[in-house]
This record gives C-alpha cells, sequence and structure tokens, in this order.
C-alpha cells in the first residue's frame, strides 16, 4: 500500500487534470483521448466531483441572497453532498447497464471519468458567478441566470459527446441512451425504495410478534 | 363558612367569565403573521372584539341562519335568511347600537311582498343610485330592487334572462349581489359556475362576467387522454367553480372569492372581469400558509367572503378555521386572527364578512351572531402606516413603522417600511441590511444599485489609477528594457 502511494504518479495525475480543460474545448477529440488515449485518469475525476461538490456548496451559501436565498437553519452539507454524488454513480451504474445491451464500448469507471469531466465548464461557471452575484442587482439578475443555464447547457452537451465517444456510438444513439438511462435511474431508485418498504415491513412484523410473545409470556 | 367559600367561587368564576377589557397586550384573539420565511409567528392583537350582537339584543327574537351582512353608512343589514326578514341595526360613533328596522316585505306597486328565504343584499353606496337596496330573494327566484323605503323599482325574474342564461331545469336562485356606481347588478348564482350574471340598469340579463380562469396542468392533460371513455366520466371534471361571494370595492372593482383547487382564492376583478389583483407579497393570498389538522380540522382555507377597507387593504374570511386575514394592497399578509369555537372572537360557521371603515362585522350563520371587531392601537398604527405609505410619504411612515416594531419586533412589513424610508434618505446601506433581514431581493437590489454607484463616485479614482498604470507602465518598461539593452550592446 505505501508502495503504491510513494509511486502515486503526480505528475500525470496533474496532466490529466489539466485535460478536463482540453475536453471542455474540445469535447469529441478530448471525451476519445480521455478514454481510448489513457489521457484521463481516475483520480482526477474523483478530484473534480470533489470540486463540484465543494463549489456547489459555496454556490448555495455564498451566492449573494438575491439570486439565491436559503433558510441557513436548514441547509445541510451533506444534502448537498448526496445530490452531487448519488446521481453520478446512479448515471454511471444505470448508463453501463443499459449500454452493455446496446454493444456499448465503455465501462462504469469510463462512464464516471467522462461525467466528471464533462462537469468541468459548469463548475468554473458557478465558481465564477458567486463572486459576480455580489456586485450584480436583482434586476440585472437575467445575466446571472443566462450564465447559470449555459453551464447547465454545456455540461449536457459534453455529457452526450462523453457517451458517443465513450461507446463508440453515433451522436443520435448517445442520445437515446442517455435518455434511456434516466428512466433506468428512476427504476433504480423505485426498486431500492421498494426494497427498504419491504424490509422494514418485514422487521416490523417480526418485532410485533415477538412483542407480542413477550407480553405474554410476562403476563404468564 | 360554606357561604363565603361560594361567594368567593362565584366572584372567582365571574372574573373568568367576565369580558376581558381592552388592553394592549391583553388578552389575545390568537393573531398571527407569517415572518420571511413562511414560518407562523405570533403578533399582537390587531383587532379585539368590540360587540357580540345576537338577535335576542335587539329584542327580536335570534337570528336563525342569517347569510349575508350589508354595511351602508352606519347602519348593517343582517339578511336573516330562516326568518324571511331583514334586520337593521344602527350603530352610533360610540360604538352603542339599537333596532332601527325589521324588514320582512317589500312593497310593489303598493302592495306588500314578503320575501322567501333571501340570501344576501346590497345597499348602494353610489352618489347616482344612494341608498337604493338589492335583495337576492332566492326562494322566491328573484332579485329586488328598491328605492330607499323597500318600494320595488324591477324585479329581476326569469323573464329578465335569456333563454339560453339558464338551464331550463334549474331555478334562478340568486345568493350575493354588488352594484357597481353605473347600476350594473353582478349576481353570485347558485349552480351556475360561467361566472357572475351581469344585469343592466334596467335589469335586463347582460353577460356572464369573470369566469374563473380553469387551468389544466400537462400532467392532468395527460392522465385525461390514457384514461378511458368511462373513467373520464366517472371522474373530476374541469369546470370553473362557483363563486363563494361578491363585493365591490370603493373604486368600483369586485372582490370575489372562490374555492376550487386551481383558481386563485380571492380576486379584483376589473370592468372586463380580468384579475387586476397586486400579487407582490411573499404568496399569493390565500389564507393560511400552513395546514396541519389540529382539533381535526383539515384542508386548506376557504375563503368564504371579503371585504375591502378603505386604504385598499382587505379582509378575507375563511370558513374552515374561522379565521380572517388582512392583505395590503401589495397581497402581503398583515395579520390573522380567529379561531372556531364557541367564544368570543370564534366562529362556528363563518358565511359573511362587511366593513364599516376599518370596523368588521363578522356574520356566524350557526350561532346566529354578529361579532363585531375594532382596530387596537396596534392595528390603527399599522393602517395609519399603510395610508402614508399608499400615498407615497415613506419618509413620514418612518417614525409610524417604527411604533409599530416597538409593539411588534416581529412584524416583517415593519422592517420594509423603515427601510424604505431610509433608502429615501440615502442610508442605502441600512436599508440593505433591513431588506436582506427580510428576503426582501427585488427592493435590496434597488437598494444595493444605489449603493454601488456611490461606492464608485468614491472609490472611481482608485480604478481611474490602476486602469492608468496599466496603460502607462508596460511601455515605459518596455522602452527602459530596450533602452537598457541598446546601452548594454553599445
Amino acid at each position: 500500500m505505501t508502495a503504491r502511494l510513494t509511486r502515486f504518479d503526480w505528475h500525470g495525475y496533474l496532466r490529466s487534470l489539466r485535460f478536463s480543460l482540453y475536453t471542455m474545448r474540445r469535447p469529441l477529440d478530448g471525451f476519445w483521448d480521455l478514454i481510448h488515449e489513457k489521457r484521463g485518469s481516475m483520480a482526477a475525476a474523483h478530484t473534480i466531483v470533489a470540486i463540484a461538490v465543494i463549489v456547489e456548496i459555496l454556490r448555495l451559501v455564498l451566492t449573494n441572497f438575491q439570486f439565491i436565498n436559503l433558510n441557513m437553519e436548514m441547509f445541510s452539507a451533506w444534502w448537498v453532498l448526496g445530490q452531487m454524488v448519488i446521481p453520478i454513480l446512479l448515471f454511471s451504474v444505470a448508463n453501463w447497464c443499459l449500454t452493455t445491451l446496446f454493444d456499448g464500448k465503455g465501462k462504469i469507471s469510463h462512464i464516471y471519468m467522462g461525467y466528471a469531466y464533462a462537469m468541468v465548464p459548469q463548475i468554473i461557471i458557478n465558481a465564477a458567478l458567486v463572486p459576480i452575484s455580489h456586485v450584480i442587482t436583482y434586476s440585472e439578475g437575467a445575466f446571472h441566470w443566462m450564465f447559470t443555464i449555459i453551464g447547465y447547457m454545456w455540461f449536457v452537451l459534453l455529457l452526450l459527446c462523453a457517451m458517443k465517444e465513450i461507446h463508440d456510438y453515433s451522436f443520435s444513439k448517445s442520445i437515446l441512451t442517455t435518455i434511456l438511462s434516466l428512466f433506468a435511474i428512476g427504476i433504480m431508485i423505485f426498486i431500492f425504495i421498494m426494497f427498504f418498504a419491504v424490509v422494514s415491513d418485514g422487521v416490523a412484523y417480526f418485532v410485533s410478534i415477538a412483542q407480542e410473545a413477550i407480553f405474554r409470556i410476562r403476563r404468564g | 363558612m360554606k357561604r363565603i367559600f361560594l361567594v368567593l367561587f362565584v366572584a372567582a368564576l365571574s372574573a373568568v367569565l367576565m369580558p376581558v377589557t381592552v388592553t394592549a397586550g391583553g388578552a389575545s384573539h390568537y393573531t398571527y403573521s407569517y415572518n420571511e420565511w413562511g414560518i407562523p409567528i405570533p403578533s399582537p392583537d390587531a383587532y379585539r372584539v368590540t360587540a357580540f350582537i345576537l338577535g335576542e339584543h335587539l329584542g327580536v327574537g335570534n337570528f336563525n341562519n342569517p347569510r349575508d351582512l350589508q354595511v351602508w353608512e352606519n347602519y348593517l343589514y343582517v339578511v336573516d335568511t330562516n326568518n324571511n326578514r331583514v334586520v337593521v341595526i344602527k350603530f352610533q360613533d360610540d360604538g352603542t347600537f339599537e333596532l332601527a328596522e325589521v324588514v320582512t316585505h317589500v312593497y310593489i306597486n303598493g302592495e306588500a311582498s314578503p320575501l322567501n328565504r333571501p340570501h344576501g343584499m346590497f345597499v348602494s353606496p353610489w352618489m347616482q343610485n344612494y341608498g337604493q337596496k338589492w335583495i337576492a330573494d332566492t326562494e322566491n327566484h328573484r332579485i329586488l330592487h328598491t328605492d330607499e323605503n323597500w318600494n320595488v323599482l324591477t324585479v329581476i325574474d326569469r323573464s329578465k334572462l335569456e333563454l339560453s342564461a339558464l338551464e331550463d331545469d334549474r331555478h334562478f336562485l340568486p345568493l350575493k349581489l354588488a352594484v357597481d356606481f353605473s347600476g350594473r347588478l353582478f349576481a353570485q348564482v347558485a349552480m351556475v359556475n360561467r361566472g357572475l350574471m351581469e344585469f343592466d340598469n334596467d335589469g335586463y340579463f347582460a353577460g356572464y362576467m369573470g369566469a374563473p380562469d380553469v387551468t389544466i396542468n400537462p400532467w392532468q392533460r395527460f392522465w385525461r387522454r390514457i384514461s378511458t371513455r368511462d373513467q373520464r366520466e366517472r371522474g373530476w371534471l374541469f369546470v370553473p367553480v362557483d363563486y363563494n361571494n361578491v363585493t365591490i370595492d370603493n373604486e368600483g372593482f369586485l372582490f370575489v372569492t372562490s374555492s376550487g383547487p386551481d383558481v386563485e382564492p380571492v380576486r379584483r376583478l376589473n370592468a372586463m372581469g380580468s384579475d387586476v389583483m397586486i400579487r407582490n407579497g411573499f404568496e399569493d393570498p390565500q389564507g393560511d400558509l400552513w395546514v396541519g389538522n389540529a382539533g381535526h380540522i383539515q384542508g386548506s382555507s376557504v375563503l368564504i367572503d371579503v371585504t375591502a377597507l378603505p386604504n385598499n387593504t382587505f379582509v378575507v374570511f375563511d370558513r374552515t378555521r374561522g379565521r380572517l386575514f388582512a392583505y395590503d394592497n401589495q397581497g402581503e399578509l398583515l395579520y390573522a386572527w380567529g379561531s372556531y369555537g364557541h367564544h368570543e372572537g370564534a366562529f362556528m360557521l363563518p358565511v359573511a364578512l362587511d366593513s364599516m371603515g376599518f370596523t368588521l362585522f363578522a356574520l356566524d350563520a350557526t350561532t346566529g351572531a354578529v361579532t363585531r371587531f375594532d382596530l387596537t392601537e396596534y392595528g390603527r398604527h399599522i393602517n395609519d402606516a399603510l395610508a402614508m405609505y399608499q400615498r407615497g410619504l415613506y419618509e413620514e411612515s418612518y417614525d409610524i413603522w417604527q411604533e409599530v416594531l416597538r409593539i411588534n419586533g416581529n412584524f416583517s412589513l415593519a422592517y420594509i417600511g423603515v427601510a424604505r424610508a431610509l433608502l429615501r434618505r440615502g442610508y442605502y446601506r441600512d436599508a440593505m441590511d433591513l431588506f436582506r433581514m427580510q428576503n426582501d431581493n427585488a427592493n435590496y437590489g434597488r437598494a444595493f444599485g444605489f449603493y454601488r454607484r456611490q461606492w464608485m463616485e468614491e472609490y472611481f479614482w482608485m480604478f481611474a489609477v490602476v486602469l492608468g498604470v496599466l496603460i502607462v507602465v508596460p511601455p515605459v518598461v518596455k522602452k527602459v528594457i530596450k533602452v537598457r539593452r541598446e546601452i548594454l550592446e553599445s
């Protein structure tokens, strides 16, 4: 373990992190190289996700209240963390499950990496908007929202490009599988919830039987 | 010994049962308001019960299921439905009241014609037909237009309607009435969901007005699309809901309340029948924002009546919980009070609300009681400040808002009022802080805009210096380097 840590390739890590700036501008070329030329790394993807979570928390907390106003008594950074990370994991799994059926070439780690790299422009825009929100007024808010929307659209576009290159699909097929994986996410969430409901009901059933038994034994 | 105890007991009991004297911060009608996060917080009483009037008190026997109230000058008309009469009460300035008149029939060409379960009436405050009366004589299927002395001028019944106006098998059952300054009559009629029925000056049907818009969201549309014909026929019908009530304000706009899932519960209609209510408040006027099931009362507020006050504020009456909600002209909640029950200031079945100046009269059909509410010192301060505020006297309203804050430090609108005054006086930074505290982002933006300009004017020289340095320095440095290199080379 220590041996691996000491052999950590800092140079390669930084280069793969910097590569995210290339995928941002040249997505078709960039995402191909990201996977097939091994220009990206999982370490960089994890870093990007971590930065995305931090930026999201800062955005919600530090943006001027004219644009985002949350009741800080109700705010939870853990909730934001869940909101950011769970969709990524669900998407990676759902998309992989789906694309293996439609001869996609990508692995789960590739999909995860593609998703993380696709988030980069949105992170940059959101981070820049936080200080900007403190020098513009409410009536100039259209500016703020426009850039927020641009950030989202850029992200979606990059995600589609990433899926296309990772799985070696045509563009329309990548759109289709991405939409279908959203449905798959819905099904997964549904199954999770149902599973927990069934388990908790089952547990409650046995607990109540036990309580009844104990009650009767005590009374004799 | 026993006797002494009895005396003491009676004294204690009477102390408890005696009407509590009106003192600031004393007994409460559970007045509350919603703060900047939409959380209900208690507030001092803005209105206090000053009279509780039963028919018994007037010597005419108790009201039986009264359905409407109408104020005209200092007279209060109680439409005592099941007793087939209208009871007129006269109020003096000092708050005492006496029976003025009991009307059981009107005169058609000098001939008495009795009322049959009237449900509503209107007495004109307008110049053109001052003091004339309109009565919704429901079970006689007619609306009576009378002069000041109950002599009928016009009878509006089925013969004045177009054939298409009502379906054949339906009776014409007028419930609530309002008349505008030109004599146009607007009637809320039972089982008519196409809006208010409008009648012209001569009592002829002129059309429907202000049918509530029905909105179907895409989800509902989707379900309708995939459901079978049978399901659709049994399912929810997307028809406009009936109005609950209609009132006219002193500017001639109709206030209507309705209850339904997809319509605004209270609306202010112009002559065209479109909604002109201003909804700049934190939430749209709708009664309670938090609906629990305390006391096993469930569901959202059902606004059964509305009345407009002289300073363009309005009060709505909630049938679900017997509460009154006062809103300012921007649709911002001022205070809410009242409850369900049998005690003073509580209601069993709210049916009608009307106002005499700032005095409110609320009618309860079950107990047959009229409850009179008057402003407390706190309520008076708020209304004074609002009146100034609406005239644009922001700076003058500063002191009154401060006074309101002294009584109730939780009153959002007072902070915003103070902040506006500060904004006018040029204390942008302080105004920003107050707007920030009240989550008022639009006004914060305005104050911040001014502050930013001020700041820029003050520190512009810094930008100028930095910019100047950036423009001047690089060429100079380049020149110096060049010269040095030339010197070194030579």
